[in-house]
């Protein structure tokens, strides 16, 4: 049984994670994070330490670390509340990441939405800079200097996406790059770049006070750690929940007190996968379902083609538009779902747009088009009927 | 708009981001923030500005959902479209607003104080339906309470 903890939100003094950072050598900071196996938050799962490795192995006196805080994938909402109620951990693990990489500029790419937040952000940036937490020769070490800029999107999904966040920071239309080069090696100007989600920052402290080893005894074997989700949708207890990695989906939604008629689970919002009752034994972690931590309950009373509607109408509106798998792909999967509405649809044309997205996730330049069928293909075959059935649908009811 | 006082508020900009290639955006950003959108007379002035081309600038701000390349109401009012929200009846919220101002989706009031927008995830969705209005976010909508915090921005 997979536990309840507390790490992200938990108590913690600025600058002791850092100070302990420092008194090593920035290899062997590296060597601790890919000890601990912490792998990427923001979805993809890689592991950090491989990713911060990279970055230190080329070389360049501009280095760059970026706090991805776009979250735009629906239904989360954790790394809002993380930078709110944590500002100076995750500030402290990107300091102890631009350390670690030799970087001593680092940027939080913060979503437009979240504009509001400014204003806090940057009084705890100067007032970690009062404490020389940030700044000119950090805790006195001589030579470490990092600064922290915040930047603003402004409503565009894709933006979080690494190279296009990196486009966007440069003012540049937000559309992904071709990978290699990796950031790690040619990121923002051109310069080797580290991009981490807001909650795997958070977690960087921790393993500098606690160790590798107390890392390990969270999660499974290949996810470690714990994961925060956020939870929303037909269920008594939304919020943000943090558990460890390999917790059932059945778990989860008694502990979030679902609807006893839960007859789906959208994890990993609309990129996502959608569960229905015979994968609720499945774990949550990379190995099993993986997620970004975005969970999106549904009672027997919703449509699951309505579901599916509203986010392929989303990414439809979302994608940038640069390579056709995506851009086209998105526009067709839309018109065909649509003449289920129409009375027009029949198992042809789901046939039909399951090997368009065969296309979409084997041709599409980025994440982005290549997880679009994700939601399709798990929608489409666990809740055939009701897509079949869809015409003439008021709303939200099935 | 006065050439003037567009070219005061650029000079000020530029002294405060910096007139890197990688400024431009902030700069929309601000600009779209005081004026409300980006109009010709604007993008042009940016493109001097930075020594890009015109079409660059608006390649740029036409781009993202949140800079508008078109005149639009003083109040940009966005309603959460994702699912979260919309399990929470976020189609009474709009039905109520439409109703209010006189306008649908989509559309500016004939004074050109608000306009009616959708949105993506707002990162509500614990607490939808969720709205903005220009920057400012709210959570936990009822119609009503929607319509009085509309009709709270003059
Ligand atoms: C379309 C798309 C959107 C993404 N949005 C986000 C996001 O909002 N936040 C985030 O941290 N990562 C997002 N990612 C993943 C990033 O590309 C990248 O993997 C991540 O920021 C790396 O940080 P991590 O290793 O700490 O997870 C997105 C990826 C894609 C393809």
């Amino acid at each position: 049984m997979a536990r309840k903890i507390d790490v992200v939100f938990s108590d913690f003094q600025p600058g002791s994670a850092l100070r302990a950072a420092l008194g090593m050598t920035p290899t062997s900071v590296i060597e601790l994070v890919t000890k601990s196996k912490l792998r990427g938050r923001g979805g993809a799962g890689f592991p950090t330490g491989l990713k911060w490795d990279a970055a230190r192995s080329h070389r360049s006196d501009d280095k760059f670390i970026i706090c991805n805080a776009d979250e735009g994938e629906p239904g989360t909402f954790k790394d809002k509340n993380i930078l709110e109620k944590q500002t100076a951990k995750v500030i402290e693990g990107m300091a102890i990441g631009a350390y670690a990489i030799g970087a001593s500029k680092g940027f939080i790419y913060l979503r437009g939405e979240y504009k509001y937040l400014v204003k806090d952000l940057m009084k705890k940036i100067e007032e970690l800079k009062s404490q020389n937490l940030i700044g000119k020769d950090i805790c006195r070490e001589k030579g470490f200097c990092f600064d922290v800029d915040i930047k603003l999107g402004s409503g565009s999904y894709v933006c979080g996406e690494e190279t296009a966040l990196i486009e966007s920071l440069e003012s540049k239309r937000g559309e992904p790059r071709n990978k290699p080069p990796y950031p790690a090696e040619a990121g923002y100007l051109g310069q080797p770049t580290v991009v981490n989600n807001v909650e795997t920052l958070s977690f960087i402290p921790h393993i500098l006070l606690n160790g590798a080893e107390w890392f390990q005894q969270f999660g499974t074997e290949k996810s470690t750690g714990s994961k925060l989700f956020s939870v929303s949708g037909d269920c008594r207890k939304p919020g943000i929940y943090e558990f460890e990695f390999g917790i059932t989906i059945r778990e989860l939604l008694k502990e979030i007190d679902a609807d006893p008629d839960t007859k789906a689970v959208q994890i990993g919002g609309a990129s996502g996968f959608c569960a229905c009752s015979d994968d609720f034994d499945k774990p949550i972690c990379f190995e099993g379902i993986p997620t970004g931590g975005s969970i999106i309950v549904f009672n027997k009373s919703r449509s699951m083609f309505m579901v599916l509607k509203n986010f392929v109408e989303f990414f439809q509106e979302e994608s940038c538009g640069q390579c056709v798998p995506c851009r086209e792909g998105c526009s067709r999967m839309l018109e065909g779902i649509e003449k289920f509405e129409q009375g027009r649809g029949s198992s042809k044309t789901i046939n039909d747009l399951l090997e368009l997205s065969t296309t979409m996730s084997l041709a599409s330049k980025c994440g982005f088009g290549q997880s679009v069928p994700n939601s399709f293909r798990t929608i489409a075959s666990k809740f055939k009927d009701e897509i079949l059935s869809a015409g003439g649908g008021e709303v939200w009811r099935s | 708009m006065l050439r003037e006082t567009l070219l005061r508020k650029l000079d000020h900009l530029i002294e405060f981001h910096g007139k890197a290639r990688e400024s431009v955006l902030p700069v929309l950003q601000d600009l779209q923030a005081t004026y409300g959108y980006l109009g010709e007379e604007t993008i042009n002035e940016v493109a001097r500005t930075f020594g890009i081309s015109q079409t660059e600038v608006f390649s740029v701000a036409s781009f993202y959902h949140f800079l508008n390349t078109k005149e639009k109401g003083k109040y940009v009012i966005r309603i959460c479209r994702t699912i979260s929200c919309e399990l929470r009846d976020k189609a009474n919220i709009l039905r109520a607003l439409e109703s209010e101002l006189g306008i649908r989706m989509g559309e500016t009031t004939h004074d050109k104080k608000y306009s009616l927008d959708y949105a993506n995830c707002m990162g509500m969705c614990d607490r939808g339906p969720s709205m903005m209005v220009n920057d400012d976010l709210y959570a936990d909508l009822t119609p009503s309470k929607a319509v009085d915090i509309v009709l709270s921005y003059r």
